[in-house]
């Protein structure tokens, strides 16, 4: 696995690395190298399959962060290349070229992040979301229960247990009357003595 | 479809209009007759046909229901595969407003009596799923409840228990969903599109 890196790093400049385990390590590549890098891998590395690709909001660091994970049938081990986008402009080179299986993770990722893929085959068209009028609803700035409660109609919360208030509604109705009444007349007179003085 | 007719929709695009009844639904009233009306009550109870929708995380209570174990054909109860034929719909969990689409279509094509069953939490206020941005919360702003199973998973005991209520209810006339639907049609669909942004079905579905 290192042999791997160290090669890659020659040729296309790892900024970071870190080898979780003998045969899983994550690379992070600059934006502009990184589909030669994957293309590297696949053809000459022998990483011939993408497991998944997947995105991050970093909405702190004002960053997106792609992984693409690849796997080596004969080594049995998988490098995952990470990539960082900016937020404000979040393009990434498309990689249906390589794995046609890219084009639908690329349209998803497309509609819950807005990270566009030019190119890619129908990647603006809505894909699990139909009709959807907001921003991408996996950013981290969408507030989903803000928009679960101006949408969904949501139900009121549980009403008061109070066991007295319960018995007294349900049992003790007059004895409550008289309680309160009583109540109300002390506070009033306690009131009025209070004004007099 | 003719070539000619697919010709006509490919030329002049698709005209809902001409494939679909526009008329408003009716109130179907109950017989007037006091032991035609208990009679009838007593068939419907006793043949709830249940359509084979799953929505959720529920639809997987629903293949032991059918099985050895609870076997609910003793009760009258059996899957059927269309909305035609079907009686009862069960919406087993929670219902992302990508299948409610689905789910209206299917309910309105079913023919009347109809009775919805709310199955797990999740209908009746999204359960785990109340702050998503996907799911209905309240199952009743879009389709008429007429017997709720709380629970999350309720067991098939619990689905057994829940239509034993459902036969008490229409032994007694009153699961009303279906007429309470049409009488507040316009709510529920104003409820429906105000969530369905896409709308692309008709008014009715027939």
């Amino acid at each position: 696995m290192e042999d791997i890196l160290n090669r890659l790093d020659q040729k296309f400049y790892v900024q970071a690395r870190y080898v979780q385990r003998p045969n899983l390590a994550f690379v992070t590549l600059k934006k502009n190298v990184a589909v030669q890098a994957i293309t590297y891998l696949r053809d000459v590395e022998g990483f011939r399959h993408l497991v998944m690709i997947s995105a991050v909001d970093y909405i702190e660091q004002n960053m997106f962060q792609l992984t693409y994970i690849l796997h080596n049938y004969q080594l049995h081990s998988d490098i995952a290349v990470r990539v960082e986008l900016d937020r404000e402009n979040p393009v990434m080179d498309s990689l249906h070229h390589l794995w046609a299986a890219a084009q639908v993770y690329q349209r998803e990722i497309k509609e819950m992040f807005g990270i566009d893929f030019p190119g890619s085959p129908r990647v603006d068209e809505p894909m699990i979301l139909e009709g959807w009028d907001n921003i991408p609803p996996m950013r981290k700035e969408f507030d989903t229960k803000k928009y679960s409660e101006e949408t969904y109609f949501p139900r009121e919360g549980r009403a008061s247990c109070d066991p007295v208030k319960i018995m007294e509604k349900k049992l003790y109705r007059v004895e409550a009357e008289v309680k309160y009444e009583i109540k109300r007349v002390v506070r009033d007179n306690r009131n009025k003595s209070a004004d007099a003085n | 479809m003719e070539d000619k007719e697919i010709k006509n929709v490919m030329d002049e695009g698709f005209k809902p209009e001409v494939y679909f009844c526009d008329a408003r639904p009716k109130v179907v009233t109950p017989v007037a007759n006091k032991f035609v009306r208990k009679f009838y009550n007593w068939a419907q109870a006793n043949s709830l046909w249940i359509l084979a929708f799953g929505t959720g995380c529920g639809s997987i209570e629903l293949p032991p229901l059918y099985k050895a174990r609870y076997d609910v054909s003793r009760f009258g109860i059996f899957p059927r595969p269309t909305p035609r034929q079907a009686g009862v719909f069960i919406i087993s969990g929670y219902l992302s407003v990508k299948t409610l689409k689905r789910v209206i279509r299917s309910y309105e094509q079913m023919q009347n009596p109809k009775f919805v069953l709310g199955l797990g939490s999740c209908t009746v206020n999204g359960g785990m799923y109340f702050d998503s941005y996907n799911t209905i919360n309240r199952l009743d702003y879009y389709l008429p409840v007429d017997v709720y199973i709380a629970g999350c998973m309720p067991r098939p005991e619990a689905l057994i228990a829940g239509f034993n209520e459902l036969k008490k209810l229409i032994k007694e006339g009153r699961a009303e969903g279906a007429n309470k639907y049409v009488e507040n049609l316009d709510w529920y669909k104003a409820n429906q599109k105000k969530i369905i942004k896409d709308w692309d079905l008709p008014e009715y579905n027939w």
